[in-house]
């Protein structure tokens, strides 16, 4: 039995160690929003925090958390209040949208890092594949995230 | 599975909130649409569950309840494109209600079947058609309900309804100034039939639309609630990983699942006739993780020793043997005879994958009198009619719920994976989910065509082609798709780009031989064009640059008397810097296509390394998509389309080895990523006319070409084959 803790709430987790978080959050958990891409670690789609980290859940198996704290995108916020969110709303970045979970993500935790990244730390550190190609506003919207963050 | 049909008022009150800020200053060509608060939702489960529909509905497609919302169902599918907002962005123009009060939520296809195609012929998503498709049609609804409520309230004043008008949700008697709101009116609106259905707008009589209007779906696609298929969560459900012979075509011979005896969890190990799955309790891992642990073995027959190589010589042989003729103009042999000078050049575009971000997948729920599927389609209507066929059950008894779809290109309309998830259940008789891995969704697509063109050109004493003849060796999508053609006609996709080129050149003949091998080929964003505005641009450069002529002013003398492509050109080239000087190492490209009824013009910026490393960094689109809904969304699909077609142009190839294809995952099928996105400006220019643009894919074909081009204005290095990173750039490279 592994006991993580998910968006705040306390999780008992009875299954194989060798299972990828993504698979407990989707499928045990029931937390749909993070996303299965490709499952080694290439695209993103499954970003969460683990500690406050950003690591692709698809590759870290639920055997190496026990006592960890998990957030994902259901977590960020109650109300889509989170200021990367309220920059993703105000770009309009999302098509398709189904690897902007971990784009999200990605950036929350870039922006704590880089407060105010140029183009060239952005490039080097969001990394996802958006099949869509939302990059533009994507981009856009990682700026307009750091300026929310920072009012 | 039962979740809300209607979007906290939270979520939408901040939605409202932020809207405002998210229309760009992108545009030229229409007027300054007021930046509006104007915000309609849909809920994060976009299907209805099918077991009632409103009471209050004014007839399948719109209902109105006691607090003036308004419920739009909307026919055709969501991948991404925003037509979700913008056919209901129609609706809203003619039935003139309140866009801030209006919800929108999928139509359903079994309704579809049971009421006569209510929803029209077709709730397909695919070839650009999703608004101008069924722009007349749902004009048509919005106007034939805003007409009944205006006749409600001429019955119930007692007055003629030409004394009434309609807007913002409310009629209006105009001599007495009394009003009527629609949900007062609804439930007889509901029972009138009029007399003659009314006249639609024409676009000259809108107010409404064009108009930037951030997407409906937004809200949920940033905080994890958008339900995609993969997201459908059935009571008691099981998972199912799949492989099917990698080499389409072939058979499962035997698969020994010794291996699994003991491991938690298994249902069932499932032997179809060209696939195996494991089915699992709990996690999709636990099944993907024994499926891995098997080891099948196939029959794939002769089709398991064809490889890349092998196909491009079959192709290449092919180039001189009889051909179809799709077009002919003048006589190009005897205008070659006479030219000044010949080129000739040969170029060829591989097999590409769709790879949408959402593996295809299926959850299916099989009982002796119903069926549900949960999945993200193209077609929900053809989804339908294909799992009644694989499940045996009548189409009306079969309810598929779609979701938003992560991703479709062209890829999600085959079912492929409904009929299999359907073969699954009827063994394990559970609801069952059934997810592709990355590899199965890469090596069981199917491909955009591989292609070759030979082109040759006679050049008058004015370096202007004269002559020009182009011959197409490639395979059939009407055949995999299991459509008939007539054997002496070319099918469209073999030529699209080629044979409807916008050039006059008096002497022009188009040819096409079909060579079809076992590898199933399909619609890709912008079929045909997408590989044949590649090879006719870049060798119209070739022309060009030999000729010591401008490749824009080549192609502008060229379209000359076809004002709409010169202005989509000239576009392009003033607001891309064309002519303007550059470092060395760097170089500009251009490229101008027709796709779907638009025009669509493309400089590309692009620096290349002395190492040989390409980076694009600036593209600039013209597009002239004929008429506009949203402005917003159609600039959306401009800017991703240039991104899906550089990834093509880049890296895209999926190369053939004893039968089935090499690539995978991400990590061998390359997509370009956020340090290798150039800036993108898109300049909308529509020029009205008879016939609407289709959006969602013009803006893909021409990338690939004005990086090409921009690559040889740099290095001098033409390159005539893709993906570009098959090629050496680096200085002195030959």
């Amino acid at each position: 039995m592994i006991t993580i803790e998910v968006n705040g709430t306390s999780k008992q987790i009875d299954i194989e160690p060798d299972t990828p978080l993504l698979w407990v959050l989707r499928d045990i958990v029931g937390l749909t929003g993070t996303k299965f891409g490709c499952g080694i670690a290439q695209c993103g789609a499954c970003t969460v925090h683990i500690d406050g980290k950003p690591m692709r859940s698809c590759s870290v198996p639920i055997g190496a958390l026990d006592g960890k704290k998990i957030t994902t995108i259901e977590g960020l916020s109650p109300d889509n209040s989170h200021p990367v969110q309220r920059a993703w709303i105000a770009e309009d970045v999302p098509q398709c949208g189904y690897c902007q979970s971990g784009q999200i993500m990605a950036t929350v935790a870039f922006l704590k890092e880089f407060p105010a990244p140029t183009d060239a730390e952005i490039d080097a550190n969001i990394t996802n594949i958006c099949r869509c190609g939302t990059y533009e506003r994507l981009r856009r919207a990682i700026h307009r995230a750091a300026d929310l963050i920072k009012a | 599975m039962h979740g809300s049909r209607i979007a906290s008022t939270l979520s939408r009150r901040h939605f409202i909130l932020t809207a405002a800020t998210a229309a760009g200053g992108f545009m030229i060509g229409i007027g300054a649409a007021p930046r509006t608060a104007h915000a309609a939702t849909v809920p994060g489960q976009p299907w209805n569950d099918d077991n009632a529909y409103p009471p209050n509905e004014i007839d399948a497609w719109i209902a109105i309840d006691p607090d003036d919302s308004i419920l739009i169902r909307y026919q055709r599918s969501e991948m991404g494109q925003g037509s979700m907002t913008a056919l209901p962005m129609m609706i809203t123009e003619e039935l003139q209600c309140d866009w801030s009060k209006v919800r929108i939520e999928y139509a359903s296809p079994n309704r579809n079947l049971r009421q006569n195609k209510v929803y029209g012929p077709s709730m397909r998503s695919a070839g650009s058609q999703t608004v101008r498709g069924s722009q007349k049609l749902v004009q048509q609804v919005g106007a034939s309900a805003r007409e009944r409520l205006i006749a409600a309230a001429a019955a119930h004043w007692i007055v003629p309804a030409a004394e009434c008008s309609a807007a913002q949700s409310v009629v209006t008697h105009n001599p007495s100034g009394r009003t009527l709101r629609y949900s007062e009116l609804a439930a007889d609106a509901a029972k009138i039939k009029l007399a003659a259905e009314p006249a639609i707008k024409t676009p000259a009589q809108f107010t409404f639309i064009p108009r930037p209007m951030p997407r409906v779906d937004v809200i949920h696609k940033t905080d994890g609630s958008a339900k995609f298929g993969m997201d459908a969560q059935v009571p008691g459900m099981v998972f199912a990983a799949i492989t099917a012979c990698p080499v389409p075509g072939g058979k499962l011979k035997s698969v020994d699942d010794s291996a699994l005896a003991g491991a938690p969890g298994i249902v069932s190990v499932v032997k179809l006739p060209n696939a195996v799955a494991v089915v699992a309790t709990d996690t999709f891992w636990r099944a993907k993780r024994a499926l891995s642990r098997l080891h099948p073995e196939w029959d794939v027959g002769a089709a398991g020793a064809v490889s890349s190589e092998e196909l491009s010589k079959t192709y290449r042989a092919a180039l001189s043997e009889p051909m179809l003729t799709a077009r002919n103009d003048g006589d190009v042999d005897q205008a070659m005879s006479g030219g000044a000078k010949i080129f000739e050049a040969i170029y060829e575009t591989p097999y590409l994958s769709h790879s949408p971000m959402e593996p295809m997948n299926a959850t299916v729920n099989l009982q002796p009198d119903r069926l549900d599927v949960w999945v993200g389609t193209q077609a929900a209507d053809e989804a339908t009619e294909a799992a009644a066929k694989a499940s045996g059950l009548k189409p009306e008894q079969v309810y598929v719920h779609n979701a938003f779809v992560g991703g479709g290109f062209g890829r999600r309309d085959a079912n492929d994976e409904v009929k299999q998830a359907i073969a699954i259940a009827k063994v394990v008789k559970r609801p069952v989910k059934l997810v592709w891995t990355r590899e199965e969704d890469t090596r069981q697509d199917k491909f955009r065509p591989h292609a070759v063109v030979a082109f040759k050109a006679a050049t008058g004493a004015d370096g202007m082609p004269s002559a020009w003849s182009m011959r197409v060796v490639t395979s059939s999508i009407y055949a995999s798709i299991g459509r008939s053609f007539p054997a002496n006609k070319v099918e469209p996709q073999a030529v699209n780009g080629l044979d409807n080129n916008g050039y006059n050149v008096p002497n022009t003949r188009v040819e096409a031989a079909i060579r079809n091998t076992h590898l199933p080929v399909w619609f890709w964003r912008a079929p045909g064009v997408n590989q044949h505005i590649f090879a006719i641009e870049s060798f119209l450069d070739e022309i060009a640059h030999a000729s010591g002529l401008d490749p824009y002013q080549v192609r502008r003398k060229l379209l000359a008397g076809k004002p709409d492509w010169v202005k989509v050109l000239d576009a392009a080239a003033e607001k891309g810097d064309w002519g303007k000087p550059l470092p060395p190492g760097s170089g500009r490209g251009i490229a101008i296509c027709q796709d779907d009824d638009s025009l669509c013009a493309q400089v590309a910026e692009v620096a290349v390394k002395p190492t040989g490393e390409v980076k694009v960094n600036h593209v600039t689109v013209a597009l002239d998509p004929r008429y506009m809904v949203n402005p917003l969304t159609i600039a959306e699909q401009a800017e991703g389309s240039v991104i899906f077609g550089l990834s093509a142009a880049l890296y895209g190839k999926i190369t053939i080895k004893d039968g089935a294809a090499v690539q995978g995952n991400f990590d061998t099928y390359r997509l370009v990523r956020l340090a290798e996105a150039p800036k993108i400006d898109v300049h909308l220019m529509p020029s009205g006319g008879k016939v609407w643009g289709g959006v969602a894919e013009a803006a893909t074909p021409p990338i690939a070409a004005a990086v090409a081009n921009a690559i040889f204005a740099a290095t001098g290095k033409r390159i005539r084959s893709l993906p570009i990173s098959d090629h050496d750039l680096r200085s002195g490279a030959a």
